[in-house]
């Protein structure tokens, strides 16, 4: 039913060069959650410390009663099996083709005989649409077709949590759309706890529960859809909106002079709040809200035009 | 700034550290259930048939310069009935082990840090540690023990070629007598510098794997990260081989007497 995820206080630094620090957030389980950041904020740092790929300098990740930060190899490898992580490119052995690769974690951590084997991979291919396409190897297809091949593998064993690193880069709109949509059916189907990466504004608008946004080596902000998409903050609001007025600048953070040089300008309203992306079959999901619940509960009001349509607000060209 | 140069000046000492800490990772691994046999023979194959060829190709002109060299010096002496035992001794306990190890390094080792480099900077090897597989044991033991293996066999084939190479220079080149080239064989070699070359091939083999996979794992920083690896685990497989060579010849030559008369 997925497995909730405790972050407290963690930092990492590589060398003298802070990636990020003090930060502490919950990601409940079975929510779906985005982890937005400018380039180079270190959410790929942030995704790899949860699976213990890379120690933490300070602070505890806590899974299941076990803290990832501190735990030994052993322990590690055996909460791993709670994971299944869809990398960037997918991460495919390049040496296998596509059915062994998915095949590849039930035959070196159960003892299914391979005709079980095969049907748990074939109904995972059927899952990401990849069926026929058993027997390429992970050159001979597209990007796209990678990653759906890299969630498949991600998913064959069942995982109570599932991490994407920018499932939507290299992208086009329409196979993004898709994949989208995909993560959403995912999680009403299996129920684990998702957290995706990305920088990609349409996604973390219209696909999680909850958004956090890392931002200048600390986390910005953390908490519903909502309460994100109708922050007044400085921050939340420029990067959630794609605009150029705000703190972030070209190169991270911005100088005195411009934001001396924007001050008085007027900054563009804040766009409505689009529906959030339902299943396709129509019945919404265990841990979705009802729309403007939050902002009801908080008594926060949403943008003119807010949940009327599910692309309400898109930033124009994104 | 003290503190800067300090660190400066350790770091080859930190790097020397990982690799060994790499080691005993691996040698903990080894005795660890279930064996990877399919790697272990797929890699035994692989790197059999990327050093067969060229290992040949180099014993021959090898044991053609020990012969031609021993041969000559020798003769200067007036000792022509030991040339063969001498070019065998040569051959045995130095040529044969260093010259398999130059090539399981040159040819084996990079094919060794290029894979797995090619995996570390694709995820791939996260990837399997997400996955709950050990990469040191799923990947790098099998080449360990490959490597291993396969120049234990290979010292044997430079063994042979190289001896038989420089029967072939001794008797057409420099006059000799064949059957004095034999039978000298066994004047000065003796049965341990056959042990002591197997051993040094074995050793050099683990020391090409543990290098070329360290480097391979911890490639970084995307393609050029890769080319890198292979380039530095080659240059410091060859170091250490030598440094490794020398002990060993010399431990070995303080405590097997030579042969007399």
């Amino acid at each position: 039913m997925g497995v909730e995820i405790k972050v407290d206080d963690l930092t990492k630094s590589f060398g003298k060069q802070l990636i990020w620090g003090d930060v502490s957030l919950t990601i409940p389980a079975g929510e779906i959650c985005v982890m937005l950041g400018p380039s180079g904020t270190g959410k790929s740092v942030f995704l790899k410390t949860l699976i213990g790929l890379i120690k933490p300098d300070k602070g505890s990740i806590l899974i299941e009663g076990t803290d990832i930060a501190s735990c030994s190899e052993k322990d590690l490898y055996e909460i791993r099996k709670l994971f299944g992580v869809l990398f960037q490119d997918g991460a495919m052995f390049g040496s296998m083709n596509l059915y062994d690769n998915v095949a590849f974690p039930l035959r070196e951590h159960t003892k299914k005989s391979e005709s079980e084997v095969r049907d748990v991979v074939m109904e995972k291919m059927d899952l990401v649409g990849l069926v026929g396409a058993e027997d390429k190897l992970p050159g001979e297809i597209s990007g796209g077709m990678r990653k759906r091949a890299g969630l498949a593998r991600a998913l064959v064993l069942d995982p109570e949590i599932v991490l994407f690193d920018e499932p939507d880069s290299g992208l086009d709109p329409v196979r993004t759309a898709f994949l989208n949509q995909l993560i959403v059916d995912l999680n009403a189907q299996i129920d684990a706890t998702f957290l995706i990466v990305t920088h990609d504004i349409n996604t973390a608008r219209t696909v999680p529960d909850n958004i956090g946004l890392l931002y200048h080596r600390h986390l910005a902000m953390f908490g519903p859809r909502e309460m994100l998409l109708s922050s007044e903050e400085p921050v939340v609001r420029q990067f959630l909106n794609a605009q150029k007025v705000g703190p972030i600048g070209m190169s991270e953070e911005k100088d005195a002079d411009e934001l001396a040089a924007e001050q008085g300008q007027e900054l563009p309203p804040l766009p409505p709040i689009p529906m959030q992306l339902d299943p396709s079959n129509g019945i919404p999901r265990r841990t979705q809200r009802a729309p403007g619940e939050w902002c009801r509960d908080n008594g926060v009001t949403p943008p003119p035009g807010s949940f009327e349509s599910s692309n309400a607000g898109l930033a124009p060209g994104a | 700034m003290s503190s800067l140069t300090a660190s400066r000046a350790l770091a080859p000492v930190g790097a020397a550290g990982k690799l060994f800490a790499f080691a005993l990772d691996v040698g903990r691994a080894l005795f660890r259930r279930p064996f990877q046999l399919r790697e272990f023979l797929q890699q035994a194959w692989f790197i059999a048939s990327v050093t067969i060829v060229p290992t040949a190709l180099v014993a021959i002109p090898f044991g053609a310069v020990i012969a031609l060299q021993v041969g000559g010096l020798i003769k200067q002496f007036g000792a022509q009935s030991f040339t063969g035992s001498a070019s065998v001794l040569a051959v045995i306990q130095q040529a044969a082990p260093i010259g398999t190890a130059l090539l399981i390094a040159g040819a084996g080792g990079s094919a060794i840090a290029a894979d797995l480099g090619a995996r570390k900077i694709r995820e791939e090897l996260d990837a399997m540690m997400v996955l709950g597989i050990d990469p040191i044991h799923r990947l790098v033991v099998p080449r360990v023990l490959a490597c291993m293996l396969v120049a234990f066999f290979l010292n044997g084939m430079v063994s042979v070629v190289g001896v038989a190479g420089g029967y072939v220079f001794n008797v057409v080149l420099q006059d000799g007598t064949p059957g004095a080239y034999v039978a000298s064989f066994t004047a000065l070699a003796q049965l341990p510098d056959l042990w002591i070359g197997l051993f040094k091939a074995i050793v050099f083999g683990l020391i090409a794997a543990i290098v070329a996979s360290y480097k391979g794992m911890n490639a970084g920083g995307g393609p050029k990260g890769v080319g890198d690896a292979v380039n530095e685990s080659v240059v410091i497989t060859f170091l250490l081989l030598f440094v490794a060579n020398f002990v060993l010849s010399m431990i070995y030559l303080q405590i097997v007497p030579p042969k007399t008369g």
